[in-house]
C-alpha cells in the first residue's frame, strides 16, 4: 500500500524534474535502502541460477561423462535452433497457450460475472469455483489420466467411445491436456476478474442503464473498457504460466504422441539425458521466449502490473 | 496474507518462544533421523518398488550382520528411466548416503563409467559370478571389471490361453513358432497380442529382443561412446521393424499399443479375447493373486500357457530379452567394506531363493532353478532358466540412456513403423544424438 502512495505523485514529478526537494531525495534514499536486501535476495535466488545456466549452456557436458566437458559457444543453441523438435514443441505449446488462454478467458469471465452478481451463498459459491485452483497439478493431471485412461477411467463408458485410446492419438491427448489445464486454472483468470470487475464503478452501469442501453451494450461500452486492464494482466499471467506447462504432459504422455512442451524439452535434455549443456541452451531459449512475451505484453499493450492491486 | 502476517506481528513473547521451541525440536529429530542408533553404521540401500521383498532381505541381513551394520531401504521411483535419473542426480552430487543401489542393468556401465560406482575387487569379485547367467555378468561389468553384483535375472516369455491356443490350432511350443505365425493365428481366431509399445524403456526391450532374435544387434563398439558402430540398419533391423509394424496395423494389436506398459498388456490378456502377450516372470505371482482376490476370473490362472519368446526368422532360435537388478556400491559410500559385506549376504543363494519365492522375482544364480520348492511355485522355472541363458543384453554403453531413448523416438508409435525407413532414419538419428547434434 505505502508503494502506491509513493508512486501516485510520479508523473507531477516527472513534468517538475528540475524542482526535486531535499525531501524527496531523502525519501527515495530511504526507499532505495528498504528495498535493497529484497533486492539482494531476488539477485541471488535468481540472477545466480540464470548465470549459471548461460554459462553451462556454452559447454558440451554430461552429468555422466565430467571429464569430456569442452567448449562449444553457442553450438548448442545452433542445435537446438536447427532441430525439428524444437520448432515443433514451440508450436506445440504456442497452440496449448493460445486455446487455453483463449477459452479460459470466457469461462473465467462468465465464473467472474457469476461470482461478482450472486446474491446468496457468495462464500460457497466462491469456494466452489475455486476449488480447482487449490487442487496440486499433478494429482489433478493423475485425476485427469485416470479418467481418460482406457481400463480405469469413466469416460469412454459414459459417451460410448468404446477402445478409443486419447493419449495414442497426437490431437486426443492435446485435447485431454488443454482441458484438465483449463479445469484447473479457470478460478485464477476467474479471480483476477473478479477484482477487476469490482473496480468498475456502479454508477457507470446505472448511468447506462438508465440511458437505455441494453445489458449487451452495458457489458461491451462500459463494463469491459473499465476493466481492460485487469483483463490484460489476467491473460498476461496465464500466459505465462501455460507456456511454461509441465506437469500435464509429463503425468499424462511424457512427451509421447508429439504432445511434448519447451518445458518439457528442456527436462528431457537436462534431467533424462543428463546432457547438461544442451538442456541448459533449451532453458535459456524458454526463458528469452518468456522475457519476449511479458515484453510484448507490457510495452506492447500497455500493461500496468501495479493495477491489478487496486492501487489506482 | 499481509493481514496474517500482521497478527503474528502483533503476538507476544510468548508466542514467539513457541514457536522457537517448535523450530528446535522439528530440527533436532531431523538431526536424529540422520544419526543412526548407537553408533551402528547404517548403509542405506536405494530399491527399486517390489512388494517389500528387499526390505525383507535388508532386515535378515541386518540380522545376520550381528550389530556390524544395519540396513535401511529407501525405495526409488516406479520405472527404470526414473529411478536411474534419481539415482545420476544424487550420484553426480556425491551422496554419500546412497551405499548399496539396485540398478536397472543397463544402466550399470553408465555408472560405471562416471565413476559413481566402486568396483569389486578381484578377491571380492569370486561369490558375486559364480554360477550366476552370462547376461547378467556382462552387464554388470565394464572395461573388464565387475562394477555391481547380479541379485536377480528377468527375461521374457511368450504367456498364452490355452483356450485361443487351441481355437486358434496352433502350437507355440513348436521350434519354429515364430511372431509372424502368432500374429496370424491371433488374427484369424480373433484374439489378441500384448506386447509393451508404450514409448518407454520396456518398447526398447521389445525392439532389442527381436533385432537380436533376427541374429542382429542395435550398436556395437559401445566404449567407444559416441563413434560406436551403430548396426540397427541391417536385415535384422528391417525385419525387427517388419514385425512390430505388422503387429501394430493388426487386428490382434491393442487398442492402446501404444501407449501400453506391461500391466495394460496383462489386462489385454485377461480380458475374453486375451490369447497371447510377451511378459516378464512376474505376472504369474500377479494373475494368481488377482484370481484370488477376485479381479479377474477364478478360471484364468489354469488356462494360462508358457512359451519360449516367439522366433523372428524360423531357423533361427530367439533371443529372449534380458532385464533384472545389480546391486552396486556407491563410490562415495562413508562404509564402502561393510557395504560388500551386505552385498555378499544378500546376493547369497539362500536369499536369492527366499527373493524369488517372496517377490516373484527370478534368482540371478542358476543352481536355484534345480530346487523343488522352487520348481513347486514356479512350474515355467526350468524355461525361464533356459530363457535367461540365451537372452540378449541391450547395448553394454555408457550412454545407453541416448541410444534407448533414440531408438525409442524414431520407432514410435509402433504403428509408424515401417522397415523400409524406420531402422535407417533411427541409426542415423542415434548417431546425431550420440554427438549432441540433435535433441531428444
Amino acid at each position: 500500500m505505502s508503494v502506491g502512495l509513493e508512486t501516485a505523485p510520479a508523473p507531477r514529478a516527472r513534468t517538475g524534474r528540475a524542482k526535486v526537494t531535499d525531501r524527496t531525495k531523502a525519501e527515495r534514499r530511504l526507499g532505495l535502502l528498504l528495498s535493497a536486501p529484497a533486492v539482494i535476495v531476488m539477485l541471488l535466488v535468481t540472477g545466480y541460477p540464470l548465470f549459471n545456466a548461460v554459462y553451462l549452456s556454452l559447454f558440451s557436458y554430461r552429468l555422466t561423462a565430467p571429464d569430456d566437458r569442452r567448449f562449444v559457444g553457442l553450438g548448442n543453441y545452433a542445435t537446438a535452433l536447427s532441430d525439428g523438435l524444437f520448432w515443433q514443441n514451440v508450436f506445440t505449446t504456442f497452440l496449448i497457450t493460445l486455446i487455453t488462454v483463449a477459452v479460459e478467458l470466457v469461462i473465467g469471465f462468465a465464473l467472474a460475472m457469476v461470482m461478482h452478481r450472486a446474491i446468496f451463498a457468495r462464500r460457497t459459491l466462491r469456494t466452489s469455483i475455486l476449488l480447482p485452483y487449490g487442487i496440486v497439478t499433478v494429482i489433478s493431471a493423475f485425476a485427469w489420466r485416470y479418467a481418460f485412461d482406457l481400463q480405469s477411467g469413466f469416460v469412454n463408458p459414459w459417451f460410448g467411445l468404446g477402445d478409443f485410446a486419447w493419449f495414442s492419438d497426437r490431437w486426443a491427448a492435446l485435447f485431454v491436456i488443454i482441458l484438465s489445464e483449463i479445469w484447473k486454472t479457470t478460478p485464477f483468470i476467474a479471480l483476477l476478474l473478479l477484482a477487476g470487475l469490482a473496480q468498475v464503478p456502479r454508477d457507470l452501469t446505472e448511468a447506462a442503464t438508465v440511458d437505455g442501453a441494453t445489458a449487451w451494450q452495458r457489458l461491451w461500452r462500459v463494463i469491459l473498457p473499465n476493466m481492460k486492464a485487469a483483463i490484460m494482466v489476467a491473460v498476461l499471467f496465464r500466459t505465462l504460466d501455460a507456456w511454461r506447462l509441465f506437469d500435464n504432459v509429463f503425468v499424462m504422455t511424457r512427451g509421447q504422441e508429439d504432445t511434448a512442451t519447451l518445458s518439457f524439452l528442456t527436462y528431457q535434455q537436462t534431467i533424462t539425458r543428463t546432457a547438461i549443456g544442451l538442456g541448459n541452451a533449451v532453458g535459456v531459449l524458454l526463458f528469452l521466449s518468456v522475457v519476449i512475451i511479458a515484453a510484448i505484453f507490457i510495452k506492447g499493450f500497455r500493461v500496468d502490473l501495479s493495477q491489478v492491486r487496486g492501487d489506482r | 496474507m499481509v493481514e496474517g502476517a500482521r497478527k503474528g506481528g502483533r503476538r507476544g513473547p510468548a508466542w514467539r518462544a513457541a514457536r522457537a521451541t517448535a523450530a528446535l525440536a522439528l530440527l533436532a529429530s531431523g538431526l536424529a533421523a540422520c544419526g543412526g542408533s548407537g553408533g551402528v553404521p547404517t548403509l542405506t540401500w536405494y530399491t527399486n518398488p517390489d512388494s517389500g521383498g528387499q526390505a525383507k532381505l535388508a532386515a535378515k541381513c541386518t540380522q545376520a550382520a550381528g550389530g556390524r551394520y544395519r540396513i535401511q531401504t529407501s525405495v526409488l521411483p516406479n520405472d527404470a528411466t526414473q529411478q536411474r535419473e534419481q539415482l545420476v542426480r544424487r550420484l553426480a552430487a556425491k551422496d554419500s548416503g546412497l551405499d548399496i543401489m539396485s540398478l536397472d542393468p543397463v544402466f550399470v556401465a553408465e555408472a560405471a563409467n562416471a565413476g559413481f560406482l566402486r568396483p569389486f575387487g578381484e578377491q571380492e569379485k569370486g561369490q558375486f559370478v559364480q554360477d550366476v547367467f552370462q547376461p547378467a555378468v556382462e552387464n554388470s561389468t565394464w572395461e573388464g571389471r565387475l562394477y555391481a553384483a547380479p541379485f536377480w535375472a528377468n527375461t521374457q516369455l511368450l504367456w498364452y490361453r490355452k483356450s485361443a491356443v487351441r481355437k486358434a490350432g496352433v502350437d507355440p511350443d513348436a521350434p519354429d513358432f515364430t511372431w509372424d505365425k502368432m500374429i496370424d493365428a491371433a488374427v484369424r481366431s480373433g484374439v489378441t497380442v500384448g506386447a509393451q509399445g508404450n514409448k518407454y524403456e520396456g518398447y526398447m526391450v521389445w525392439v532389442n529382443a527381436l533385432v537380436a532374435s533376427a541374429g542382429g544387434r542395435i550398436i556395437s563398439s559401445a566404449e567407444k561412446g559416441d563413434d560406436a558402430t551403430i548396426e540397427i540398419d541391417s536385415p535384422a533391423g528391417r525385419e525387427a521393424a517388419r514385425v512390430i509394424g505388422k503387429l501394430a496395423r493388426s487386428r490382434a494389436a491393442s487398442p492402446s499399443l501404444s501407449t501400453d506398459i506391461e500391466e495394460q498388456a496383462r489386462s489385454l490378456f485377461n480380458a475374453p479375447n486375451g490369447g497371447f502377450m510377451v511378459n516378464w516372470g512376474y505376472i504369474w505371482r500377479a494373475e494368481n493373486g488377482d484370481a484370488k482376490d477376485g479381479v479377474i476370473d477364478k478360471s484364468i490362472p489354469a488356462d494360462i500357457g508358457w512359451a519360449r519368446y516367439p522366433r523372428v526368422r524360423a531357423d533361427q532360435p530367439s533371443k529372449p530379452p534380458f532385464g533384472g537388478i545389480e546391486l552396486g556400491i556407491g563410490a562415495f559410500s562413508k562404509h564402502p567394506d561393510l557395504a560388500v559385506d551386505a552385498v555378499k549376504c544378500i546376493t547369497s543363494t539362500e536369499n536369492m531363493k527366499f527373493y524369488m519365492i517372496d517377490s516373484g522375482n527370478p534368482a540371478a544364480r542358476r543352481a536355484v532353478y534345480d530346487d523343488p520348492e522352487i520348481n513347486k511355485e514356479f512350474p515355467m522355472a526350468k524355461l525361464i532358466r533356459e530363457s535367461i541363458d540365451a537372452a540378449a543384453p541391450r547395448p553394454i554403453t555408457p550412454y545407453y540412456g541416448d541410444v534407448s531413448g533414440a531408438i525409442q523416438s524414431r520407432w514410435h508409435p509402433p504403428a509408424s513403423v515401417n522397415p523400409e525407413t524406420t531402422p535407417r532414419r533411427s541409426a542415423d538419428f542415434v548417431r546425431q544424438v550420440l554427438r549432441d547434434q540433435a535433441l531428444l
